[in-house]
């Protein structure tokens, strides 16, 4: 059999793991919705969380695309469309490639055409991930058991402890933002975008407040990031040359 | 524990397990149709350049987002990825708007719902895009673009805070001035920014821990 990146075979293996992925996510969907409705939540609040989260995704989706054209000048298209649609990440699956590539001695630059080759690299770029996925089903009574005990015994705790845990995870992407600053200007970009999308939020959160403009919450973080995103594609050629 | 969450753990269970033959069933189907099985230490040697570390991650994500996403979302978003970048902030904003609070059952619904709802969004992108890709290759690679998705955290983070320091500034303050002093004297450390995440956790736990026993919160 030819071996090609992106033969048929590839892409019919790619459009299964996709339908899988979306009846997944459906399944929980409509189980979860028509929860909120048994629990005596509005229509109107579940569609919102539905609106509001694909406006949203939107963005972080195109980044993820991104992510594929990267990967597709060696790998093709089929493999890290499905990587990217179960469990991947590009902060992931370039590594796992390069990886594996520098173990067999040949270079990333141009596109795999040996099928042992590319074999080598779905098994790392897959077996690299398995934790993630194995995981979540052993240690989940276990770790909503704890949850369960906090909270039972003292639930103002209980809510304190899961609202640190956010601020813990948002603290270290915050932090983060602060690693280039010793590069010089160029390295403050990703403050002024940081404060920029602070701001726009934060004129989102005065309008819902104080002009009753209620359908905003929907959008205001998309809105917020979006337009710090535009905001560094403004400023970045500024800074730089 | 409610029924529903009960069936929820259950199905979740069931849709992992297949997902773990789905995502398995990939490189030995490229193996079988190329006849192509990979030399065992070309396999091992990759994985010993990943795995130590996203192995480690791994666990950590596990541990840090189950208590925030839920059940029906943790087992979600742990099969469709992108968790830091997508799915946790997406369920998290979700929460906030809806006036939820997490580990509540109405928490699990909107948590799910917004995982799920992210999950169709950004596979159906991916469809639309994939389909299109010689037409949108050239804008996605614009120079003038590129500024706009490497500070796609950022911009998504920036907002995320407001809604949350905001309101918890007193939680937020220690892990966030942790935080920022760590990455200024190590700025290497962004390349390792998901092993980082379950340290600010504890450092935000510890501090809450102290605030809550003097009565400072």
């Amino acid at each position: 059999m030819t071996f090609n990146v992106n033969s048929i075979f590839m892409y019919i293996l790619a459009i299964c793991v996709i339908v899988f992925v979306l009846a997944q996510s459906f399944f929980f969907l409509i189980r979860a919705y028509k929860r909120g409705k048994e629990l005596g939540m509005e229509s109107s609040r579940l569609k919102r969380t539905i609106i509001s989260t694909s406006v949203f995704t939107i963005a972080p989706a195109i980044s993820i695309l991104i992510g594929i054209v990267t990967l597709s000048k060696f790998l093709g298209i089929p493999l890290p469309w499905i990587r990217m649609s179960v469990i991947g990440a590009i902060t992931y699956e370039l590594p796992a490639a390069t990886s594996t590539a520098n173990a067999l001695g040949i270079s990333l630059s141009r596109t795999i055409t040996d099928a042992g080759t590319f074999s080598a690299i779905a098994w790392v770029m897959t077996l690299g991930i398995l934790p993630s996925i194995i995981l979540p089903p052993i240690l989940m009574k276990k770790i909503q058991g704890g949850m369960l005990k906090i909270k039972t015994k003292d639930s103002k705790w209980g809510d304190l402890f899961l609202t640190s845990m956010f601020l813990g995870m948002i603290s270290a992407f915050l932090g983060m933002v602060f690693a280039d600053v010793r590069k010089g200007i160029a390295g403050w970009i990703p403050i002024f975008v940081l404060l920029v999308s602070a701001a726009i939020m934060s004129i989102c959160g005065l309008l819902i407040k104080k002009c009753n403009m209620k359908w905003l919450e929907t959008y205001a973080l998309a809105i917020s990031m979006v337009g710090a995103m535009i905001f560094a594609v403004l400023i970045t050629p500024m800074i730089i040359s | 524990m409610s029924n529903y969450m009960k069936k929820t753990d259950r199905y979740g269970k069931i849709w992992i397990w297949t997902a773990v033959v789905v995502v398995l069933m990939v490189p030995v189907a490229v193996c079988l149709y190329y006849d192509a099985w990979p030399q065992g230490t070309a396999v091992l040697k990759g994985l010993l350049g990943v795995a130590p570390i996203y192995w480690t991650v791994g666990v950590i994500e596990v541990i840090t987002y189950t208590p925030m996403l839920g059940t029906g979302g943790t087992y979600l978003a742990f099969v469709t990825g992108n968790l830091t970048s997508l799915k946790a902030p997406s369920a998290l904003n979700a929460m906030e708007n809806a006036q939820v609070k997490p580990g509540t059952e109405e928490g699990e619904v909107i948590s799910t719902i917004a995982i799920a709802t992210c999950s169709i969004v950004t596979t159906l992108v991916l469809v639309i895009g994939v389909c299109g890709l010689t037409l949108i290759t050239p804008i996605l690679n614009s120079p003038v673009l590129v500024p706009a998705f490497d500070n796609i955290l950022p911009a998504l983070f920036g907002g995320l805070a407001v809604v949350y320091v905001s309101k918890n500034w007193k939680l937020a303050i220690t892990p966030l001035l942790f935080m920022v002093v760590l990455f200024l004297a190590v700025p290497s450390l962004a390349g390792s920014v998901g092993v980082l995440v379950p340290v600010g956790v504890l450092i935000a736990l510890a501090a809450a821990r102290i605030m809550y026993k003097k009565g400072w919160v």
